[in-house]
């Protein structure tokens, strides 16, 4: 079983961001982390590997800069990492993005691809699915549990009320949700061998990727203030209002 | 409540530009050491300390660990799945040499991996600790068959070590111990006796546990000079691997302690139920004690390296806290509103006080540690001596200095937090509670002051004192060249003056009043340790003016630096200086009054 993870290094959210003020993009620091949310699809990825034989490969876009957040992915045990850097990406829209990851992973060959739901940066959501068009292969979308065996895949999918069971045949994507396995914690030896694992580097033009689709982002705005919440005084009658509160925000 | 948060950046730039890590790089066996190699290796273990073992640091502390009906301990919640994650993820191991199974990270890298496992939570790191002591002890001392038989799966961590010596009436004074050890034919012993205050003597964290036993045979020799050191497995240990019958060890009780709850303090038994424990000789008979000096250094360290980590944690739980704590108005603010306590100078200075000791013990315990590789490994047998003699030397202070100081940092860590600090749930409180056992044990502080005086300072006839404060020197005279470190440099002058001086007056009185040397250690030591502090600070500073000037690295932090420098420089160096008066002082004082009279 050919297993693609589709990870990115963001900055690190414990530290501060800036944006460029003119194009109003992130600043990226050389020094990157692995996206915490990708770290569960890694760990999906070497569990459906190890359980059945194959391989993991990392697929990754963005400036690869000093590959800390790529090597922490490799530590944790994939065996090799491709890596798209191209000056003339930044800032691509979801489906530029999309086109460099399906051509990346078109030319490795997959039995199944494993991505997050969504970029703890870009927070688009949608890269997933589009990489499913792309690929020509099913979407399946917002997993809380996998099983991939004998050329088919079944995931729980997650709903508002619970969860659907939803099955198809391979090669097909998978998103996972944070929380569908735990992910585990690279191991000494782990981390020593990440630095000799093969990445390879690639930039658009080897893929042959059109980059002259590009999105502008016009203005940024300060997210507002949280506003002061409800109070509401206890007449005798306050759990009515508690409810209907509760029923508004459609928590019951 | 505050949660741990590994200081990487500090971290490595004390790695580099204090302890000098690229030059540990350079010693045979570390070549593999990039420094993107050990960023990773850092932030994969703070991660894991942090997001493992630092959430059991509260529970560990209300539950502590307990003795069962069975006589067998048990460690609070969820310590067992930590630890089984910590063994897996190969972190016990990594400082130990590759050809024992480890990982072979140098000490200064290990010292980084101590530190944030002492800062996560302080108590459950001494069980590792305890076991590469043991570990340390087979390695250099043990039989090809010991080495064989132990080491694997101490390496691993799989099995634990302890290190037993003390007894209710043989604590610092080792050399009054009554274990008895008796061979027989087969050439095995039987050790009987009773062993106190014995660290994580018992638990279920690993399926095996190997204690180191000091203890005396027949017929010899009396004080330090007839200690032999034994191995004492919890399980004796088949030539195959395998486990075989349980030893004759009972844990007769658990210490109630003012902290570090969470590690079992042990009264053990050896040889209750028939004719003794069996044991295995270390080594030759009667030189245990020569064994336990060549631990000493690496334990003392590592017990150092507890006022390091709690200064650590203190510091971030109080700035966080006093950016959030409102109460009072900074001078000039209009009187409707009120400030975070951080606006006020004096809450203000306690958090640069904490800030700048950090910084300071960071150093000092790196370079130590730096000095302890290059013992082991540099390439000829005149630097290992030279290196050596600087472990030597700098142990002391690095235990009592840097304990004190964390003790007066957990202190001060409460005082920021005004009245809740004293409640427990802040937290404040706990972390005073577990630092202030480090200046009592592995050696009391007073006995530290006493080693440095009248050991550590004659080596090589004063010579290696004198070549530690010409690189003090050194430093001083690079920062007298920087306008903004004038006055830091005036400073650290004079603390060089004040600890030649003091320096010369105790290798005097070693001579003639011993007893007047006695009486300036615990001065002494406090003076060189806060001037070899702000002699590392300084080096610091001028690493950050270089980068600065090459307008490489993160700058707000780089300030940060040079401010922390200056800041010491004003406020902690001065306060030491006085201290060489004390030094100056005779024992005729503490003796006036008689003994009798002191109850009155």
């Amino acid at each position: 079983m050919q297993v693609v993870v589709c990870v990115k290094q963001i900055p690190d959210p414990s530290g501060t961001y800036t944006l460029d003020p003119e194009t109003h993009f992130l600043v990226r620091p050389d020094e990157q982390v692995l996206d915490d949310t990708d770290r569960y699809g890694v760990e999906m990825g070497l569990q459906i590997a190890q359980a059945h034989g194959g391989s993991v490969t990392l697929v990754s876009m963005g400036p690869k800069g000093s590959m800390q957040g790529i090597r922490q992915a490799l530590a944790m045990g994939a065996d090799r990492a491709v890596v798209v850097d191209d000056a003339d990406l930044k800032g691509s829209d979801a489906l530029t993005t999309a086109q460099v990851l399906a051509a990346a992973i078109q030319r490795t060959g997959f039995d199944l691809v494993i991505t997050g739901t969504e970029s703890t940066d870009g927070y688009s959501g949608v890269v997933p699915q589009m990489l499913a068009e792309l690929l020509d292969v099913p979407a399946l979308t917002y997993a809380t549990e996998v099983e991939a065996r004998d050329g088919k895949v079944t995931i729980n999918r997650q709903t508002s009320a619970g969860y659907d069971v939803v099955e198809a045949s391979l090669p097909a994507v998978v998103s996972v949700t944070a929380g569908v396995v735990e992910p585990r914690y690279p191991t000494f030896k782990g981390i020593m061998d990440a630095k000799k694992k093969e990445v390879e580097e690639l930039t658009a033009s080897d893929l042959g990727v059109d980059t002259s689709l590009r999105q502008r982002v016009t203005a940024v705005e300060p997210a507002p203030e949280r506003e002061a919440g409800v109070k509401i005084e206890d007449d005798g009658e306050a759990h009515l209002k508690v409810v209907e509160l509760l029923q508004q925000k459609k928590v019951i | 409540m505050s949660e741990y948060r590994p200081p990487l950046e500090d971290i490595e730039f004390t790695l580099h530009h204090v302890a000098d890590l690229p030059a540990v790089a350079k010693l045979d066996g570390f070549q593999h050491l990039d420094p993107d190699t050990v960023s990773g290796i850092l932030s994969e273990a703070g991660r894991f300390f942090s997001e493992v073992i630092a959430p059991l640091n509260r529970i560990g502390d209300q539950q502590g660990s307990v003795l069962d009906e069975n006589g067998q301990v048990r460690t609070p919640d969820g310590f067992k799945e930590a630890y089984r994650k910590f063994v897996e993820a190969g972190w016990a191991g990594a400082h130990i040499p590759e050809e024992y199974g480890g990982g072979g990270l140098p000490y200064t890298v290990g010292i980084v991996l101590q530190e944030m496992f002492k800062s996560a939570n302080m108590a459950f790191s001494l069980c590792p600790l305890l076991t590469q002591a043991a570990i340390e002890a087979l390695i250099q001392h043990g039989s090809e068959e010991q080495r064989e038989l132990y080491l694997e799966k101490l390496v691993t961590g799989e099995w634990a070590g302890t290190m037993c010596l003390t007894e209710p009436h043989a604590g610092s004074d080792v050399g009054a111990l009554s274990t008895k050890a008796v061979r027989q034919d087969d050439g095995t012993y039987r050790i009987t006796g009773t062993k106190i205050f014995i660290t994580w003597g018992d638990q279920d964290l690993t399926e095996n546990i190997i204690h180191l036993v000091l203890a005396r045979t027949p017929g010899a020799a009396p004080g330090t000079k007839g200690i032999s050191m034994f191995v004492v497995p919890k399980y004796l240990v088949n030539p195959d691997g395998t486990l075989g019958e349980r030893n004759d060890i009972k844990i007769v009780s658990l210490e109630h302690k003012l902290g570090i709850h969470a590690s079992p303090t042990c009264v053990v038994s050896f040889g209750d139920s028939g004719e003794g424990a069996v044991g295995y000789l270390i080594g030759e008979e009667q030189s245990g004690m020569r064994y336990m000096f060549t631990m000493m250094n690496s334990a003392r360290i590592g017990v150092g390296v507890e006022g390091l980590a709690i200064t650590e944690r203190v510091y971030q739980q109080s700035v966080a806290y006093a950016l959030e704590r409102v109460q009072g108005r900074e001078v000039g603010a209009p009187p409707t509103q009120s400030t975070p306590i951080v606006r006020h100078p004096d809450v203000r200075r306690m958090l640069m006080t904490m800030r700048a000791y950090r910084e300071a013990l960071r150093g000092l315990l790196y370079l130590t540690a730096r000095y302890l590789d290059e013992e082991r490994h540099a390439d000829t047998p005149e630097e290992r001596k030279q290196a050596g003699e600087m472990v030597a030397l700098l142990t002391p202070i690095t235990k009592a200095w840097s304990t004190d100081v964390g003790v007066e940092m957990a202190s001060l860590g409460i005082q920021v937090h005004g009245g809740v600090g004293y409640i427990e749930e802040t937290g404040a409180a706990q972390h005073y509670r577990d630092v202030r056992i480090a200046p009592i044990y592995e050696g009391t502080n007073g006995i530290q002051a006493i080693d440095l005086v009248m050991r550590k300072l004659p080596m090589g006839g004063g010579e290696v004192v004198e070549r530690l404060i010409a690189q003090i020197d050194e430093t001083a005279a690079e920062l007298r060249q920087s306008p903004a470190l004038e006055d830091f440099a005036a400073c650290l002058d004079d603390g060089v003056e004040a600890v030649s001086e003091a320096v010369d007056i105790l290798l005097s009185r070693l001579q003639g009043s011993p007893n007047d040397a006695l009486a300036g250690a615990t001065p002494f030591l406090r003076l060189f340790g806060t001037v070899i502090g702000g002699w590392l600070l300084g080096k610091a500073a001028l690493a950050a003016q270089r980068q600065l000037a090459a307008g490489s690295g993160d700058s707000p932090f780089l300030e940060a630096k040079i401010a922390t420098a200056r800041f010491y420089g004003e406020q902690i160096l001065p306060s030491a200086l006085g201290l060489v008066d004390s030094v100056k002082a005779t024992s005729e004082v503490l003796f006036a009054i008689p003994d009798a009279d002191l109850a009155r």
